[in-house]
């Protein structure tokens, strides 16, 4: 799934203080049904608050701070948002 | 739903008051709102046949009584979670007078998510628009007439934690019951490109739909692909019908995250009328303590300086007053009912003195050090710090693939197992939650830390808080690895999804923190008073029986029978039989010892240990008690959280095997070490 253009990547390549607008999830139903309920939706903004490179991270969507393991982010698929 | 389903909600109440259930999403303050109105009116149990937590209670306003129910909190109410099912199913079969629906005012755009689903049901809402000051703290401000119109439904601003607003909240919902307030909720609809489809379901299912479930709603769940509901309509549905129905649900797969989408744009509607944001790049509370707190290097390092402080108050004010109950309390009261049961039957004085009060009593002193260690956790959770502490365990936690919720429950562990296995309930996914269960068990409790903290300076001395430290780890390193080795062979090495919430940190209330750590020592207290007190005799009537000396009863004979086990971890059958009543509570292996070395004090029990026992024996048997089978109140509770006799058994023997390799391993290398 995860495609390497430039305009779509996975949520786990965003770098901190960048945004992104959520495309689409590869997660399972059950998965996608809570990030559906916690906010991430297609065209949702999301701000990576923290990206280490490894390990889980935090974005910020809807307001709302939420810790992701990388291999859930890694299956959002977002679109980077241009300044 | 199917006939189980229906048992999932009884009746609730008495039908005579008016009943109040509480909906929201974690972290909102719907605990504390609860706290608030009900005190100490409260009952805690589970909902039937399943292990989520069911608070209910009930308050007088005006003359008048209440009865509330604390729905679990939700992000949503789709099936992912049996917590979802459970609020749903309460709202539609129960139906309650009033729902209050708490949001949070600094998270506003989250928090309606739960409430656009809510407007689809039958019900009568009312909105508790809480954390009106942590939204102040954040540069937020939020007009609740505006988002009252907007709604469709009463707004109430309320800070809980301050008790603010309170009555104001109540009397809409008392204007709401008299039918003085209209409810005329904007429904959110479902993005236009899958209208038509939403439609033509509906269409189809409307005359097949089971009471009490509104055909609307059931169709917008059957496009959500709502596990529950699908499995429902196939069942109730004549086979030409549903396939017809699966064909729509086929062709429009992607439709539930239009319907979220529609939600969202409800919800964005109402949003921008009603707050007011602070301009961008303004750095908040918790952003500047969560670079810290979150961060993988410091944030390991806070987490460590938090456990250490909490082991430290433990231990320096909880351990004290352990032994001053367990010296005066215990003692006082056992000499004194020996006085009173002097021209009784021996039995009957041994059997309340040594079994009853020595048993259930020194069980019972630890209460002191739990209700440290709770107030210190339910604080920990309440000011927010908890998902810190789980996030930045995820790393460590994925090697057994577990993540960083795990942690949480683990944690509780070092104060009592039984909370800790209770505390997998916030797990999310039943494979990780299983493997949980069944590796908690590894973390040393205050009891096993009791028995370890009296029989480390009786052999080792100085060394001794070395060997303790030891002994900790060397838990901690069997727990990781069996962990991981479990993961491997009984869950094929899969991992489970971690999304959690950071919630916003905020002042902690101490009435949720006080209700929390009472509710925990009463549990504590209970068990001590039926499970531990019902061993506690069963162990004393085998050790008084047949003849009344120790030395020849059942105990002692059920010892020199597993003595040749014994023996190959430098146990005699004294040791053994200590060992053994470490089931029914874990500290009896210093009062088995006391009665087996013929009623010595503790100073006098240290001597004579020492004196009879080599290093290696010694050593191997503070290794075996440290990972030997959990304690019977445990064992109780794995039962019960897993519903399964075999995960139960699977458990006990596992442990069994280990702590006995162990003990072999230990011994035999301390001889071969020549200690």
């Amino acid at each position: 799934m995860p495609s390497k253009s430039i305009s779509s990547l996975s949520l786990a390549e965003i770098h901190v203080g960048e945004s992104a607008f959520v495309l689409s999830f590869s997660n399972g139903h059950g998965i996608a049904g809570r990030l559906t309920s916690l906010g991430f939706t297609p065209g949702a903004e999301v701000q990576m608050t923290q990206n280490f490179g490894s390990g889980p991270l935090i974005v910020t969507v809807r307001g709302t701070r939420v810790a992701l393991g990388r291999g859930e982010a890694a299956k959002i698929c977002v679109e980077r948002r241009l300044e | 739903m199917s006939a189980k389903q229906a048992m999932v909600v009884p009746p609730a109440h008495q039908a005579d008051l008016v009943m109040i259930a509480l909906a929201g999403q974690p972290n909102m303050g719907k605990s504390t709102l609860f706290n608030l109105l009900t005190g100490l009116n409260q009952h805690v149990g589970n909902w039937p046949g399943k292990t989520v937590e069911r608070r209910q209670g009930h308050f007088t306003m005006d003359g008048q009584d209440y009865n509330l129910v604390d729905l679990p909190g939700t992000y949503s109410l789709t099936a992912n979670s049996p917590e979802e099912v459970i609020a749903r199913e309460f709202i539609l079969r129960e139906a309650p007078d009033v729902v209050v629906a708490v949001v949070s005012a600094a998270n506003l755009e989250r928090s309606l998510y739960l409430v656009s689903e809510l407007v689809g049901l039958p019900v009568r809402l009312v909105v508790a628009l809480n954390m009106i000051d942590v939204a102040a703290s954040e540069g937020v401000t939020v007009e609740p007439q505006v988002l009252e119109a907007a709604l469709g439904v009463p707004v109430v601003p309320i800070t809980a934690t301050k008790a603010q607003g309170i009555y104001e909240l109540l009397a809409v919902v008392r204007k709401t019951l008299d039918g003085q307030l209209q409810q005329v909720p904007r429904l959110p609809e479902i993005r236009a490109d899958h209208r038509e489809a939403l439609d033509q379901v509906l269409k189809l299912v409307r005359e097949f739909v089971p009471a009490p479930y509104p055909p609307e709603w059931i169709a917008l769940k059957l496009l959500e692909g709502d596990v529950e509901v699908t499995r429902t309509m196939q069942a109730a549905l004549p086979a030409v019908t549903w396939q017809a129905v699966n064909a729509i649900l086929v062709q429009h797969d992607d439709a539930m995250l239009a319907v979220a989408s529609g939600r969202y744009e409800w919800i964005g509607r109402m949003v921008r009328a009603a707050v007011a944001r602070p301009r961008l790049g303004q750095i908040g509370l918790t952003e500047r303590l969560d670079r810290v707190a979150a961060h993988p290097v410091w944030g390991l390092l806070v987490l460590a300086g938090i456990l250490g402080l909490v082991f430290w108050l433990t231990f320096t004010v909880g351990a004290p007053l352990q032994a001053w109950l367990d010296a005066v309390i215990v003692s006082g009261l056992a000499g004194w009912v020996s006085t009173i049961l002097v021209n009784a039957p021996a039995w009957l004085s041994g059997l309340i003195v040594d079994g009853v009060i020595g048993g259930v009593g020194s069980v019972l002193t630890f209460l002191p050090i739990l209700v440290i260690f709770f107030a210190a956790f339910g604080l920990l959770e309440d000011v927010g710090y908890m998902a810190r502490a789980a996030y930045v365990m995820d790393n460590l936690m994925h090697l057994m693939g577990l993540h960083g919720k795990s942690f949480l429950p683990l944690f509780l562990g070092f104060g009592c197992n039984v909370p800790s296995i209770m505390g997998t309930r916030v797990i999310d996914s039943w494979p990780a939650r299983l493997l949980t269960i069944l590796i908690a068990p590894l973390v040393p409790c205050t009891a096993r830390m009791a028995v370890v903290a009296f029989l480390a300076p009786a052999f080792f001395g100085d060394k001794a808080l070395w060997l303790t430290w030891g002994l900790v780890l060397l838990s901690l390193a069997t727990l990781v690895a069996l962990g991981t080795v479990l993961n491997r062979v009984l869950f094929k090495g899969q991992r489970s999804a971690f999304i959690m919430e950071m919630p916003l940190y905020h002042i902690p209330n101490w009435r949720t923190v006080g209700l929390l750590v009472w509710q925990r020592a009463i549990s504590f207290i209970k068990k001590a008073g039926t499970t531990i007190l019902f061993i506690s005799v069963v162990i004393w009537v085998l050790s008084a029986l047949p003849g009344g000396e120790i030395e020849t009863s059942y105990l002692a004979q059920f010892g020199k029978f597993f003595e040749p086990i014994g023996r190959l971890m430098g146990f005699d059958w004294r040791l053994t039989v200590a060992l053994l009543t470490t089931f029914p509570a874990k500290e009896n292996a210093i009062a088995t010892l006391g009665v087996l070395y013929g009623g010595a004090t503790e100073s006098g029990l240290a001597a004579a240990l020492t004196a009879s026992f080599s290093t290696a024996t010694a050593l191997s048997f503070l290794v075996v008690t440290m990972l030997f089978v959990p304690c019977a109140a445990t064992v109780a509770v794995i039962k019960q959280e897993t519903g399964s006799w075999r995960w139960t058994l699977l458990n006990v023997g596992m442990f069994l095997a280990l702590s006995i390799g162990a003990g072999i391993l230990v011994y035999n290398g301390a001889l071969w070490l020549g200690i």
